[in-house]
């Protein structure tokens, strides 16, 4: 369910890489896939709060917020990676301290928070969601639902080593 | 005040008020704070006040004489500032980062970076406005100016308010944003505003 995004920069970026290696070293059949590592998204981290604590869930529940957290390049599930997540809800704006809450990557790097309703909030209905502890890059998502009914709403981070 | 008056007047009341009925009653309003409701409100407001301003402009509203419609006109377009200020204070109170992230063209919202368009061409429109006494040899250009920002403001209104999913709904929304066009081609239109010659219609050097 990961998009790959390729765009110019990574395209370029990627063919000459191929290329150096293939003047290089002959074009051996590559080992494990590149992975590039998500980049953050326009206004993720709004109303970010640094340090929101690992819990049980957000307020009441009955929405959950879904992903896995992957390492760029070979593409390894990371497991007990801390994911922070925020949204405006039926029980609160983003700004609110209890509409912010983290939680850990399973086995798998699987996470899932349940969470209260998400709902339209300055013009779209949108989660946030962050990776902010040190041993990768900091990354912040803005994912938005494509209806406001959805129950679920799900964020993919691949991570470049910090 | 004929019959057509009357019918005139009922219609573009009820193109007006029926978004700010219908946002009223939105269940999303619940999960909103005060501050956030009243600069949503500001902004629907704004939208439904500007509906009248080429109408007055082009002294289409029946009833009223041109002078007595171009002097509501400019206190409308007063009305219609400080109603913006208070749609984007409203939201800034809200959440800074959001309005911070617009007014600089950065937000991931493109209906976000429609409306600070809207609010750039409404602002000067306003220093236009001030300025008319200096353009009394040339109203010809001060008009063409005009129109130009009055064209750029409806039509990024109407982007603006189509693309949000918000407390309006979303028939009365389209049928708003349709009104604003119409309105707005029928005074551009009235006023001959591209012509050189001056029109007989609705013109005059006040």
């Amino acid at each position: 369910m990961t998009k790959l995004h390729m765009n110019r920069r990574t395209l370029i970026a990627s063919s000459g890489a191929v290329l150096a290696t293939g003047v290089a070293g002959g074009l051996a059949p590559a080992r494990a896939q590149s992975l590039a590592p998500t980049q953050s998204m326009r206004g993720g981290s709004n109303n970010y709060r640094p340090g929101a604590p690992i819990v049980e869930r957000i307020g009441g529940g009955g929405f959950w917020m879904t992903g896995t957290v992957r390492r760029a390049g070979d593409g390894a599930p990371l497991s007990g990676q801390r994911i922070q997540i925020w949204a405006h809800t039926t029980e609160g704006h983003e700004r609110d301290w209890h509409s912010h809450g983290a939680t850990l990557t399973d086995a798998n790097g699987v996470f899932r928070l349940e969470m209260p309703q998400i709902v339209p909030a300055f013009g779209q209905p949108h989660g946030h969601l962050a990776y902010d502890s040190e041993e990768f890059e900091t990354v912040f998502l803005r994912p938005v639902m494509s209806s406001a009914r959805d129950t679920t709403l799900e964020a993919h981070f691949v991570l470049q080593p910090a | 005040m004929t019959r057509k008056h009357l019918s005139t007047w009922g219609a573009v009341i009820f193109i007006a008020a029926i978004p700010i009925v219908i946002a009223a009653n939105s269940p999303l309003l619940q999960w909103r704070d005060p501050v956030y409701i009243a600069g949503g409100f500001a902004g629907i407001i704004a939208m439904a006040l500007l509906l009248f301003q080429p109408l007055l402009a082009a002294g289409r509203l029946p009833g009223l004489s041109l002078a007595v419609a171009r002097r509501v006109h400019r206190w409308l377009g007063a009305a219609l500032i400080l109603s913006v200020f208070a749609h984007i204070g409203g939201l800034w109170i809200t959440s800074p980062p959001d309005v911070v992230d617009a007014l600089l063209f950065r937000s991931p919202t493109p209906f976000a970076i429609w409306g600070v368009i809207a609010m750039w061409a409404l602002i000067a429109t306003a220093i236009l406005a001030l300025a008319r006494k200096r353009f009394r040899q040339n109203l010809r250009y001060w008009r063409a100016a005009h129109s130009a920002l009055a064209i750029v403001i409806v039509s990024t209104t109407a982007a603006h308010a189509v693309m949000i999913e918000g407390a309006m709904g979303t028939m009365s929304k389209a049928a708003l944003s349709g009104a604003l066009c119409v309105a707005l081609l029928v005074a551009l239109n009235d006023l001959r505003v591209w012509k050189r010659t001056r029109p007989g219609r609705g013109i005059t050097t006040d």
